[in-house]
């Protein structure tokens, strides 16, 4: 971790906003002001910071439904978020698209997606647009393991190394499929082997190690915008959460759980930062009340905003 | 006027539209080097270059996925399903993407994405090159649909289609890129969801679109020369938007409904204009409307039976008399 201390400690936060944001859903899903789907990546913070702030604010990104750590660090309103998950007015996407559909192009984000691998295409298609534009720009998209094995997904691949997208595909390999184990929905050694096929540069990094995937995305940034073409990465974390709120977690063990949890993201960064940097522990605190602060006060703003009309089924839809 | 095949008047608008605005981006298989294999595109390769007119593998899900992201950053794509039979391996793309991104980012976002193919039957390529889907289209809501039967109305449909900033999905026939029309020079455009009577009649309306329109117009001579009934045809160009309006206008005159198309009875298009009718113009009719559209089951490919499947000019003269009886 040889990052600059303000580099890291500005990851530091973005994590532990994530993370509050998610548990803060978890309470509000338990007293009924969230309805539908919810899908937390408590866990996987790192993924999600390491790679959004390692690219451009003007760069793209497309998602998956687990994609709320990874809006957050590209920088989305974290009022609006809020107010999108519990259904009201003042919502990222007034109430309309909800947890997995979060989307804001002032801040390149093309949309999270509840269709698995759906957005890597899309991202595809933005990173032709900046290489027709010859505007530097590049995409990431950001999906899990179980949209390797999944057709738009290969097909994306295949046309993305044809024609030197500058594109960058982040596999937040979490080890399940919704439910189902790796190892028994693909027969490859490692993730990052599906990009072989396609000849394309392909990289494995921890991925519960913030410089690891900020560095790795940093660098595929780099030969995307000079006209290197894609590259794969795949980052290795763990879901803490179930696949969604109510998930049995039969499929795994809660030894297996835990020992996860001593790899905690969040953890890791804050021995690093109190050790090699000299973070204090009141410093650890201030960051933590702050955090706070903008979570309860987002979740304030939530329950205060109304809902939409319902004259608003008809809008926001033909133009 | 001069006259233009279905084919060059589309290639006009494409050409037109290209020519116009530098965002408009070709993509689908085999469309610049080969230059389609209806030759809509040939030569627009060499016109506009290999970024604008792009050859794809065969990834009709991922081109058009390509292309909900191209829409969404400024592009306006027009990838092109060779067969609209593929819609159906493209299908997330189209209705879970395309149709729903505007929707679910509360109006965020745009798509304005027009997807070209050419549909039906007629030709014997059998049950999955010969299908016709503008009644998935009409149901699933985020596309506009157009159908245009004519080369006049192809040309100015299209660059219609093309300044939409909705998806919209432009279905041609298979059948129709040869066939010949008047088309006006100098530049015109055709507005979205605007019918055409494109035959004028008193005795009852016979509404359709694509090439089963031309079997329509083929069945409203026979009806006047042989049986001495006045059938007035409409083109309905488009299904979303629905101009159920001259519909209406022309039973006020007519009061009798035909609704003629190839593609199969159940829950199509045909079904729609019937409700959309009797909820806005039940007064209107003398006699229960008559639908004369294919059979629900899949298109054979043998002549005799293929043309058993798909309505003939003669079933539309035979459920004409029987709505005149009725």
């Amino acid at each position: 971790m040889s990052l600059p201390k303000d580099l890291l400690l500005s990851m530091y936060e973005c994590m532990a906003l994530i993370r509050a944001f998610e548990e803060a859903c978890v309470q509000l899903y338990m007293e009924k002001e969230i309805r539908g789907s919810f899908h937390p990546c408590v866990g996987q913070e790192a993924t999600a910071v390491g790679a959004c702030f390692a690219i451009n604010p003007d760069d793209y990104l497309t998602c998956t439904y687990r994609g709320h750590g990874a809006c957050i660090a590209k920088g989305i309103d974290v009022n609006a978020a809020m107010a999108e998950m519990l259904g009201r007015k003042t919502g990222v996407s007034k109430g309309k698209g909800g947890s997995m559909h979060w989307t804001d192009p002032s801040i390149g984000l093309l949309g999270e997606n509840a269709i698995v691998a759906a957005g890597v295409p899309i991202a595809a298609g933005a990173a032709l647009s900046a290489q027709l534009d010859g505007n530097g720009r590049v995409a990431l998209t950001i999906f899990g393991d179980g949209a390797i094995n999944q057709g738009v997904f290969h097909e994306a691949l295949n046309m993305a190394q044809l024609w030197k997208l500058p594109l960058i595909l982040l596999c937040e390999n979490n080890f399940y499929a919704e439910m189902t184990p790796l190892a028994k929905s693909n027969p490859l050694a490692q993730v990052a082997d599906r990009a072989k096929g396609y000849n394309m540069r392909a990289v494995v990094v921890d991925g519960n190690d913030v410089c690891a995937v900020y560095e790795a995305v940093r660098e595929a940034a780099q030969l995307a915008r000079t006209g290197e073409g894609p590259t794969f990465i795949e980052a290795r974390t763990y879901r803490l959460l179930g696949h969604m709120i109510g998930d049995s977690e039969s499929y795994r063990t809660k030894e297996e759980v835990a020992a996860w949890r001593e790899r905690d993201p969040i953890k890791r960064l804050r021995a690093h930062l109190a050790q090699a940097e000299g973070v204090t522990d009141a410093e650890f605190d201030a960051i933590h009340a702050r955090v706070n602060r903008q979570i309860e006060a987002a979740v304030q703003f939530a329950k205060a905003s109304p809902y939409p009309d319902p004259e608003e089924a008809y809008t926001d839809f033909w133009i | 006027m001069r006259e233009l095949t279905y084919t060059q008047a589309l290639r006009e608008a494409l050409t037109e539209e290209m020519e116009r605005d530098p965002n408009i981006i070709l993509m689908g298989e085999d469309i610049g080097a080969y230059g389609g294999v209806f030759r809509v595109t040939e030569g627009l390769l060499a016109r506009f270059g290999p970024e604008r007119v792009r050859d794809t593998p065969i990834s009709e899900a991922g081109f058009i996925g390509m292309g909900v992201g191209l829409a969404m950053t400024g592009k306006r794509p027009v990838p092109e399903l060779m067969f609209m039979d593929f819609a159906l391996v493209a299908a997330d793309s189209i209705w879970n993407q395309a149709a729903k991104m505007r929707a679910m980012s509360g109006g965020r976002v745009k798509v304005p994405m027009v997807i070209r193919a050419q549909q039906g039957g007629g030709r014997g390529n059998g049950a999955q090159h010969s299908q016709s889907f503008e009644a998935l289209f009409t149901h699933i809501p985020g596309f506009k649909v157009v159908l245009p039967a004519t080369p006049a109305d192809a040309k100015g449909l299209l660059k219609s289609a093309l300044r939409d900033d909705n998806p919209v999905m432009f279905i041609e026939h298979k059948l129709l890129y040869n066939t010949k029309g008047p088309v006006p020079d100098g530049e015109y455009t055709i507005p979205l969801g605007v019918a055409d009577v494109k035959r004028e009649g008193s005795d009852l309306t016979i509404v359709s679109y694509s090439r089963q329109l031309l079997f329509a117009l083929e069945a409203a001579e026979t009806l006047q020369q042989e049986h001495g009934i006045s059938a007035e045809v409409i083109d309905l160009r488009c299904t979303v938007p629905m101009d159920v309006a001259t519909i209406v206008q022309s039973l006020r005159k007519t009061h009798r409904l035909l609704i003629t198309h190839e593609s199969h009875a159940s829950c199509g298009v045909g079904a729609e204009i019937a409700m959309r009718v009797m909820e806005t113009a039940f007064d209107e009719l003398d006699a229960p409307i008559v639908r004369v559209a294919g059979l629900d089951v899949p298109i054979h490919v043998s002549k005799t039976l293929e043309e058993v499947v798909l309505p003939q000019p003669s079933a539309i003269v035979r459920g004409a008399l029987r709505l005149m009886r009725g």
